[in-house]
């Protein structure tokens, strides 16, 4: 029924745990479908350019079955080390790819622990917006991070 | 002592027994014969056909022609229910827990007409008999329920049931049938059909040890049953096709070995085993049993583990060379699990949680130990990475 790469992926996960004191996280699925993850990421800032800041720790946290843990480990090992506009744009194809695809029934873990990467960026760019917002008020300035804020929103979105 | 593979899911399917295998043999390229043709290779063939058939009859306590062979239970059920109600007329009572092969067939009478009523367990995975009796009504033709739970092991009242329906059936004009899926229960419990008072009655072999592809119903002869094939004269008329010969041969020697003095140590033991697993498991925090304590068969054990999902639960045991089954929609390949449990009134997201382990006459009680030592082990490593705590 496992791809063998699948089954390596639930034997020995990759990433798997939590951060201390993550910079964002996300969560998706719930209890009644049976599926829930979580994922935790710390980010080596890109001041000139947020969306090419580093994804430098992540770690997840899987309630769920072989093929969502396997998601989860896959998508953290992909994730590790690329900037956040590669997450945000991680696409299904290449995540089934890496684990040699999975049954049709499962197709949907792998969003799940996509939808749950790209939560965590979106987590961690609000924040760094919030931030901004903040700033802005106070000094008035800036019309530069206005319209860099407005090109993450339009990436983010997708 | 060394450990390699522990097979705990004898629910699903059951090792053929070597004696039944050695039964089986010479009924493949010796004694091949056609048991319908009337040269000397049917005549052997019939022979050892009619003696099987016997053997089955005994053990039912029914006549032999009231035995029909079938490829297993789900064609055995698809026959007595689509039989009864071959014009899609008329009321059907069953549960909401049966086996698919009875559930689907039932659903799919439903969208062609016919009344389907699906009583509802109670919480301890038991039918109410008294709910199935008061649905009952003039145009109520068959009622369904199954002897024992396949996935929570639960022992309906059937014997019950069976005796009330008969003394509703001396006032009615339209005799309501009443038909038991025993496929679980063929090796533990009571099997006479005269004191189930049931009218049809479902085996499959390879839940007790014989091959698989062979069943049987034992059919009242007073029901006038309709085939669901038709072709040949075999089976009474009742299912058309050249007979299994060396799975009927199979089949009535697992039979034998079941109701032999031998097995009644064997089911001594494996209750044994089970009582031990279920107290050891019990210890595990966050721990629930499925289904009645008592009133189960005693091979079956079926828990739920808070925060814990089965299939992975499920995976990480195969691992370690234990093989058990779960009720968690993962593992069904649907997006909801095991309808038995959510029928009982279990919520889905604790269902997700659920395993079933279904001991057979081959394990030991040191199995039974190395299961639930690593079982601990997992269920604490799946918990620890659990975003839920």
């Amino acid at each position: 029924m496992y791809s063998k790469q699948v089954l390596e992926h639930f034997k020995n996960p990759k990433n798997r745990g939590k951060l201390v004191h993550p910079d964002a996280f996300g969560q998706v699925g719930n209890p009644v479908c049976g599926d829930i993850m979580k994922l935790y990421i710390n980010i080596s800032k890109d001041k000139k350019d947020i969306v090419k800041s580093k994804i430098k720790e992540i770690k997840f946290e899987t309630l769920g079955c072989g093929a969502a843990i396997a998601c989860s480990s896959v998508v953290t090992q992909i994730a590790k080390g690329k900037t956040l506009e590669f997450g945000i744009n991680l696409d299904k194809k290449f995540v089934l790819k890496e684990l040699g695809g999975l049954p049709e029934a499962k197709v949907h873990c792998s969003m799940l622990s996509i939808e749950a990467l790209q939560k965590a960026i979106n987590n961690y760019l609000q924040k760094f917006n919030d931030k901004n917002n903040k700033k802005e008020s106070k000094n008035n300035s800036s019309k530069k991070s206005s319209s860099k804020k407005n090109s993450i929103r339009s990436k983010t979105k997708k | 002592m060394k450990i390699n593979k522990i097979y705990f899911d004898n629910a699903a399917t059951t090792k053929v027994d070597k004696n039944v295998l050695k039964s089986m043999m010479p009924y493949f390229s010796n004694s091949f014969g056609n048991s319908s043709s009337i040269h000397s290779y049917g005549q052997k063939a019939e022979g050892s056909v009619l003696k099987s058939r016997d053997i089955i009859a005994k053990f039912l306590n029914c006549r032999s022609n009231e035995v029909i062979f079938t490829s297993g239970a789900t064609e055995a059920n698809n026959t007595v229910l689509k039989g009864v109600f071959f014009d899609f007329k008329g009321h059907l009572i069953t549960s909401a827990f049966e086996h698919p092969c009875v559930l689907e067939t039932a659903k799919y009478l439903q969208k062609n007409g016919v009344e389907v009523d699906f009583v509802r367990p109670e919480k301890n995975g038991i039918i109410d008999s008294k709910k199935v009796l008061s649905l009952i009504k003039d145009n109520t033709r068959l009622v369904s329920i199954m002897y024992a739970n396949n996935e929570i092991g639960t022992i309906q009242p059937i014997g019950h049931i069976g005796k009330k329906i008969r003394e509703l059936n001396q006032n009615r004009q339209n005799k309501v049938f009443f038909h038991t899926d025993a496929v679980q229960a063929t090796q533990f419990l009571q099997m006479n059909v005269e004191r189930l008072y049931v009218d049809f009655l479902s085996m499959s072999s390879h839940k007790i040890y014989g091959p698989k592809g062979m069943g049987a119903f034992y059919v009242r002869k007073e029901t006038r049953l309709k085939p669901l094939f038709h072709g040949g004269h075999h089976e009474y008329g009742l299912r058309a096709g050249t007979l299994n010969v060396p799975g009927i041969i199979g089949f009535s020697r697992a039979i034998e070995l079941i109701a032999s003095e031998e097995h009644k140590k064997d089911i001594l033991n494996i209750q044994k085993i089970r009582d031990y697993v279920v107290k050891e498991v019990l210890k595990i925090d966050g721990t629930i049993l499925n289904g009645d304590r008592e009133l189960r068969i005693p091979n079956n054990a079926n828990f739920l583990f808070k925060n814990v999902e089965g299939e992975s639960l499920l995976l990480k045991l195969d691992m370690k060379g234990i093989a058990i089954s779960t009720g968690s929609a993962c593992a069904s390949g649907s997006l909801s699990p095991s309808h038995v449990l959510l029928s009982m009134g279990i919520k889905p997201e604790s269902a997700h949680g659920s395993m079933r382990i279904s001991l057979g006459k081959y394990n030991t009680i040191d199995e039974a130990k190395y299961f639930v030592k690593e079982l601990k082990k997992i269920v604490k490593e799946l918990r620890k990475y659990s975003p839920l705590k």
